[in-house]
């Protein structure tokens, strides 16, 4: 096993870290991005703590919408065309999968805590 | 009558008279068909597609929607043969606010012509597809309550206008929905195969490349409905460029957009407006005419830019 100084420790950790996909919000914070960018919802999934606004913006040059895919429709944005921002609070714990009513193979998942 | 010069001399004189000839080739032998002229005209007419005119859209490569709009109907209007009618295959405005609809309804009411039209996703973002259906499909005999689907016969061809843009489920393609298939299939039931059948509908009914959206979930099963028919032409939108496919008797066919191109399948990051060199939008922007011959099939189609 190689020795590791303290430090080139703590990189190899931040460097696993960085490969997990998962966006996580620090405990305590209120708010959340999502941007939607080349057709995509980035990230693709976010973790947030129950009580947090998450808020859209369209990057794209076409208008997407977020869109709550299980039944009943928690939320929709409507149209938003560039630079428009949707926001919606999840105040309750769970999985929320959701998807761009115009492009529907466009979907992504909030996983409130 | 077996003299060649007799013969031809009558089937000139009929062609004088306004009778039209139709050839048809059988076991290599040419046979000649004497019409009336009335059969005459229900032998040969055409018609346009038009698809995609975002209005509202004002962003490179397209400033002005409305602008490139007018241009291909006045395309239209130059044609030589006037058109029967315009078929409109979605993507009328470009956020369904009414101010658009508005806009796009006036300039293409300038063609003067007959038109008919199903929505694109664009077009259904407020109140569904209502608003839509009311403004653009009041004269159409609808087949499901709001459905936006209908059908109608047209010097003996029978056109289907199809809806494939609501109900969309994540994840998913186009969506024609139960009800809607079902309709199509009492709709189709007793016709001869003989009778040419068209349908246009927003998004393509093949899947042109679903990593994009570019497909219907369940238009398998309306093609399945179509496949006893000997002459089908499926006319689409959606996709902003001219592509085909021909399967058996079907035809499929997609048109250009008249606001601006996407790219082709893969070879962008994502499907959304294609920049061009500025003087090339209307090279790449354009409308299509379909020509329809009794006892010819398939239908002849050409698309024509804007330019170029």
């Amino acid at each position: 096993m190689i020795a590791l100084s303290r430090r080139e420790a703590l990189a190899a950790g931040a460097v696993v870290l960085g490969l997990v996909r998962v966006v996580r919000v620090r405990a305590g914070g209120a708010a959340a991005a999502i941007a939607i960018d080349n057709f995509a919802f980035t990230p693709a999934s976010l973790t947030v703590p129950a009580g947090t606004k998450v808020t859209w913006t369209n990057h794209d040059d076409i208008p997407h919408t977020a869109t709550s895919a299980d039944p009943p429709q928690l939320f929709h944005s409507g149209p938003l065309d560039t630079d428009d921002s949707f926001s919606f609070t999840f105040d309750k714990p769970g999985t929320y999968t959701y998807f761009c009513a115009l492009h529907p193979h466009m979907q992504g998942t909030v996983v409130v805590t | 009558m077996n003299d060649p010069k007799t013969r031809r001399a009558a089937l000139e004189c009929m062609i004088w008279a306004g009778a039209g000839v139709v050839w048809t080739v059988a076991g290599g032998v040419p046979r000649a068909s004497l019409l009336g002229s009335a059969e005459a005209a229900e032998a040969s007419f055409s018609f346009v597609q038009i698809s995609d005119s975002h209005i509202g859209f004002a962003k490179d490569p397209n400033m002005d929607t409305p602008g490139t709009l007018a241009e291909a109907i006045n395309q239209i209007r130059a044609l030589p043969q006037k058109p029967a009618l315009l078929l409109q295959t979605g993507d009328v405005s470009h956020l369904s606010k009414p101010g658009q609809f508005d806009i796009a309804e006036k300039i293409i009411g300038t063609a003067g012509l007959d038109a008919h039209f199903v929505p694109g996703e664009h077009d259904v973002l407020v109140d569904e597809a209502r608003p839509f259906v009311a403004r653009f499909q009041a004269r159409e005999k609808q087949g499901g309550a709001d459905g936006g689907y209908y059908s109608f016969d047209q010097h003996g061809v029978h056109f289907i206008g199809l809806n494939n843009v609501t109900d969309l489920k994540a994840g998913g393609l186009g969506n024609l929905g139960a009800a809607q298939l079902a309709w199509l299939q009492k709709d189709l039931a007793g016709r001869p195969a003989s009778q040419p059948i068209v349908v246009f509908a927003h998004v393509p009914l093949w899947t042109v490349y679903a990593d994009w959206g570019w497909g219907t979930d369940d238009g398998a099963q309306a093609l399945a409905l179509l496949r006893r028919f000997g002459s089908v032409t499926v006319l689409n939108g959606h996709i902003h460029q001219v592509m085909q496919k021909i399967e058996g008797t079907v035809a499929f066919h997609t048109a250009r957009s008249t606001a601006f191109p996407q790219p082709a399948p893969g070879t962008a990051p994502s499907p959304g407006p294609m920049k061009v060199e500025p003087g090339r939008l209307r090279t790449v922007l354009g409308t299509t005419e379909v020509r329809v011959v009794a006892g010819r099939a398939p239908l002849a189609i050409i698309d024509t830019p804007l330019a170029g």
